[in-house]
């Protein structure tokens, strides 16, 4: 056991736990959280997803000792109590059914949008790829994450869109 | 944490969020102390003495009335409502839908009311989910309740007016005087926190009722609208407490240890392998079930893969490898069968029909793999087992565990949470048991949880089946002779939480004296067929016990198998016939005009007619003219119903000829299921349950050597993926109904319809875009281009 600091959507932590620990584990067992969840242990589903450095990663098979930069968990995604746009869009498009794997999509969307505001159908399939639901709700993800996409461009301010034009 | 009742803090913070209005009323009302015999406790009851901590929450926890109107429904004195149904919602928004219906029956507004569901000591015992039943039955006796509330608060409005009840209306839990809107009163000023005291009568929980009558369709508000699910901001939001999430002082850690061969006896557990890892509690081990506790869940984990054991493999092999499946199936000598089903002379019709065709269809086992393994927490706190659980059928697992355990049915109560999927693999619930034995076992609360490799290669199995069809053609290309003849994998069908065929049970040596005959089931269409013959045959693997290939319900629990072969079957017959096999079906089903109760043939007809509309159908015989580029294209089209539900649906297919890869681009689907309640989720529904099954037409096969299931993760058991995905996706909801004003139109069931004809759809697909006829499931790249290699594609 030793002495690991993680900062979690704006909080600090410090935590006596054995290095090898995975993220997972003491992200809902330590601090509380439940956005990330177990699905495979595996790295393979994806329903344990957090971004960290910007990067959707596998907390389920991320090394607690690895993690040096800060985490943001689906719980961290909103703003002074206003929804992401993602989330926004995940209720306005109905997007679940039972909603267990929701957490790996929303978060890996978060990343794929922070990297490309305007992703094509392709590089949604592409992004989403590894990122599994077995209620099959991949469709309305995929409606969910354009919606996104568009809210967050029209919440731009105008002189920005220009540059980016 | 309450410390009288260990309900935990997140179940007591949503109970506040649901419960505040009506609690605080509780309070200046002074019903507290109100107590009632140990049958027919309310949630009004319960919910009072989950407030103070009083020996009733704490156990035992007599059923509930369903007798009792108070069970069913409270309304506050702020004009809201809850309702408590014996339900639970496997995330197609059955909550909502339930809110929909008893809020028009007791004219409230939608949203001033709540629901809860699934818990065993709040609610009453509608069995949980399964069969699509949720809106077909279960929803009536809600109805009626909700009716019967109305009806007794319009007597109490009507007695503190003074005006007859026919000069009454009622909008919004406000009671008018027609003609004087000076006289009115509120549904919360008459009964508001009180209870109604009203019995219901009723044969069983399906009849229950009051003398009210329930609204015609026509009278309906938020009936057929499509108000958003009230579950989906928490679960988006990350604020949802799931069964996962659980926790409780003292709590620790499980992981089982399960056998490494399917049969294998355990020789020995050398527990001093575990002894001194960090967190260390304890190894528990019955007969065959092995698990390690832990204080942390990684250490539980650690330990499970850390801890040595000796096992024994069995003497003759389990089961032959998946490679070998389809000759067993065919060469095993039936454990049952069923009497054919017979129509006109099937014998003379062959022996005539100038044209005959047969074929072979084989599908193989397909597993739940549901996206969260098996999970629960039990606490055995006060004498009693609290086991907090995502089993879609709660009541069940409460009967199961206290049977297992030995306890009185009273002492144990089981907490529904949301969870992964249902599908039916959570009304076997492995997990809940384990828990619950780890936490008698311990005396302190367990949460159990499987690892992926255990869910994939041991949750229970859809059958796999062999069929065999046969058909004949006269001279015009009508079909005159057929024949039907289903082999099951199906022997030792486990059931529902019972605790004679739950894993642990099995592990500890426990055999059910009369094992279940397992079923195969018949197509479900309304064809007329001169001359036809149906039969079903059930065979058994040689190992029955503690084997991971347990068959169990997997949504439509053979409908999918049957459909596959019996409407890849019509469209082999149509393609002989050189006919369109949309018209093929159309002409089966315009052959007769005989009808049944719910009109499934008027329905069968005007579904089929609508995905073809929808689809934008051209007739012409399959195949198609094979293309010249690396992309062929083709359409397929299949039809069932299950039970009085109708669904057909057309897919798009593009066949990689150099791959193989096979990419269902467009999904139409035409679904008749009577009245709709919210569109919105219907069509959810029905596209999620295609892809369910597009998953298991392309991808998902359980795979195993004569030993072990080898198909153990996300990678040996692919499914879908978002790369799949259709780029459109049509659902055209359709009331086929020949009357379909009628005010009484009944809601029939929708989740497992739109499973049944997916699979036959996409082999159709690919058969008219390629001539290839697929008839092994999946069609996975490398068999879909073997395939085509062997037919020169």
């Amino acid at each position: 056991m030793s002495n690991t600091t993680l900062k979690v959507n704006g909080r600090t932590h410090t935590l006596d736990v054995e290095p090898s620990t995975p993220l997972l584990y003491i992200l809902r067992n330590d601090l509380g959280l439940q956005g990330p969840r177990f699905g495979c242990g595996l790295g393979q589903c994806g329903v344990c997803t957090v971004i960290v450095n910007g990067q959707a990663i596998r907390s389920c098979i991320t090394p607690v000792s690895s993690v040096k930069s800060e985490i943001t968990t689906l719980e961290g995604l909103s703003t002074q109590g206003k929804l992401h746009p993602l989330q926004q869009a995940w209720i306005d498009e109905q997007v679940p059914q039972c909603g267990f794997c929701q957490n790996g999509q929303i978060m890996t969307a978060k990343a794929l949008l922070d990297k490309n505001p305007n992703p094509t159908d392709a590089q949604i399939r592409d992004g989403m790829n590894r990122t599994l639901c077995r209620c099959m709700t991949y469709y309305r993800i995929q409606a969910a994450i354009k919606r996104a996409a568009k809210t967050i461009a029209d919440a731009r301010p105008a002189a920005e869109k220009e540059v980016v034009a | 944490m309450n410390p009288f009742t260990n309900i935990p803090q997140h179940v007591e913070e949503a109970l506040e969020k649901w419960q505040a209005p009506r609690r605080n009323f509780l309070k200046s009302a002074g019903l507290f102390v109100v107590s009632f015999g140990a049958a027919g406790i309310s949630p009004l009851v319960t919910e009072a003495d989950a407030q103070t901590g009083t020996p009733q929450t704490a156990g035992p926890y007599p059923d509930i009335d369903f007798h009792q109107l108070d069970s069913w429904i409270v309304v506050h004195q702020d004009n809201t409502a809850t309702f408590y149904v014996g339900k639970t919602d496997c995330g197609q928004g059955t909550g909502t839908s339930f809110r929909q219906l008893m809020s028009d029956e007791l004219d409230i507004a939608f949203e001033k009311t709540t629901c809860i569901m699934g818990s065993t000591d709040i609610t009453v015992d509608q069995g949980g989910s399964g069969g699509s039943t949720a809106m077909e039955r279960d929803a009536w006796p809600m109805r009626r309740a909700a009716a019967e509330a109305r009806r007794v608060l319009l007597e109490m409005g009507s007695a503190q007016l003074g005006v007859p009840v026919d000069q009454l209306t009622v909008s919004d839990c406000v009671i008018t005087a027609k003609g004087d809107a000076s006289k009115r009163v509120t549904y919360g000023q008459l009964i508001g926190g009180k209870r109604f005291n009203v019995t219901l009568t009723g044969a069983n929980i399906n009849a229950a009722t009051g003398t009210a009558k329930v609204k015609t369709v026509q009278e309906h508000k938020y009936t057929g609208q499509s108000p958003q699910r009230y579950d989906i901001p928490a679960k988006v939001d990350g604020s949802l407490k799931w069964a996962v999430d659980v926790k409780l002082p003292g709590m620790v850690h499980a992981r089982n240890v399960k056998p490494p061969f399917a049969g294998a006896k355990l020789i020995g557990i050398d527990e001093s392998s575990v002894r001194g890892m960090p967190g260390f509690i304890k190894v528990l081990s019955k007969g065959n079930y092995v698990a390690v506790v832990c204080e942390r869940e990684e250490q539980a984990i650690n330990a499970s893969r850390q801890l040595k054991t000796n096992w024994e493999k069995p003497a003759k092999a389990p089961f032959p490898a998946s490679d070998d499946l389809f000759d067993y199936i065919r060469s095993a000598e039936p454990t049952s069968a069923t009497a054919p089903i017979i129509v006109g002379n099937p014998d003379t019709a062959f022996a005539a029909a100038p044209k005959l065709l047969e074929a072979d269809y084989e599908i193989p086992f397909q597993g739940h793999t549901a996206i969260s393994p098996a999970h629960a927490m039990a606490d055995p706190s006060n004498g009693q087992m609290t086991v907090y659980s995502n089993d879609m059928k709660s009541y069940g697992m409460r009967r199961g565990v206290a049977t297992f355990l030995g306890m009185p049915r009273e002492n144990v109560r089981v907490v529904w949470m949301e969870g992964p999927q249902g599908f039916g693999r959570t009304a076997a619930d492995d997990a809940g048991c384990e828990a619950a034995w780890l936490a008698k076992e311990l005396g302190r609360p367990v949460r159990v949880q499987w690892m992926r490799n255990e869910e994939t290669a041991w949750d229970t199995k859809a059958p796999a089946f062999a069929v065999k069809m046969r058909g004949g053609l006269d001279a015009a290309g009508r079909l005159v002779a057929y024949d039907f003849n289903a082999r099951a994998l199906d022997y030792n069908h486990v059931g529902y939480n019972e605790p004679d065929t739950v894993l642990i049970a099995q592990l500890m040596g426990i055999r059910k004296a009369n094992p279940d005959k397992g079923s195969a089931s018949t197509p479900s269409e309304m064809y007329a067929i001169p001359n036809r013959r149906m039969a079903t045959e059930v065979v058994s693997l040689p190992l029955i016990w503690e084997t991971p290939l347990r068959t169990g319900n997997l949504r439509d629990p053979n409908g999918p198998q049957s459909t596959f072969a019996s409407e890849s079957f019509i469209d082999e017959l149509a393609a002989a016939a050189k006919a369109d096999p949309y018209e093929f079906r159309l002409n089966l089903l315009k052959a007769d005009t005989k009808d049944d109760s719910a009109f499934r043939r008027a329905r069968s007809i005007a579904v089929l007619e609508a995905v073809a509309k929808a689809y934008g159908w051209d007739s012409r015989p399959s195949p198609r003219p094979r293309g010249a580029g690396n992309i062929l294209t083709g359409r397929g089209i299949a039809y069932a119903f299950r039970g009085s539900t109708i669904a057909a649906e057309i897919a798009e297919v593009e066949v990689n000829r150099q791959t193989g890869h096979v990419w269902a681009k467009r999904l139409v689907c035409a679904h008749d299921c009577g009245l709709i309640v919210n569109p919105q989720s219907l069509r959810h529904t029905v596209e999620c349950a295609m892809l369910h099954s597009l998953s298991r037409a392309i991808h998902e096969e359980v795979r195993f050597d004569t030993e072990k299931v080898i198909s153990v993760d996300w990678n040996s058991h692919p499914t879908l993926t978002h790369a799949d995905t259709p780029a459109s996706i049509e659902v055209v909801l359709v009331n086929g109904d020949p009357n379909p004003n009628r005010p009484d139109l009944p809601p029939y069931g929708a989740g497992e319809t739109a499973c049944k004809p997916m699979l036959a759809a996409i082999a159709n697909a690919i058969y008219d875009a390629t001539g290839v006829r697929l008839r092994r499931l999946p069609f996975r790249d490398a068999r879909v281009l073997a395939a085509l290699n062997a037919a020169r594609v």
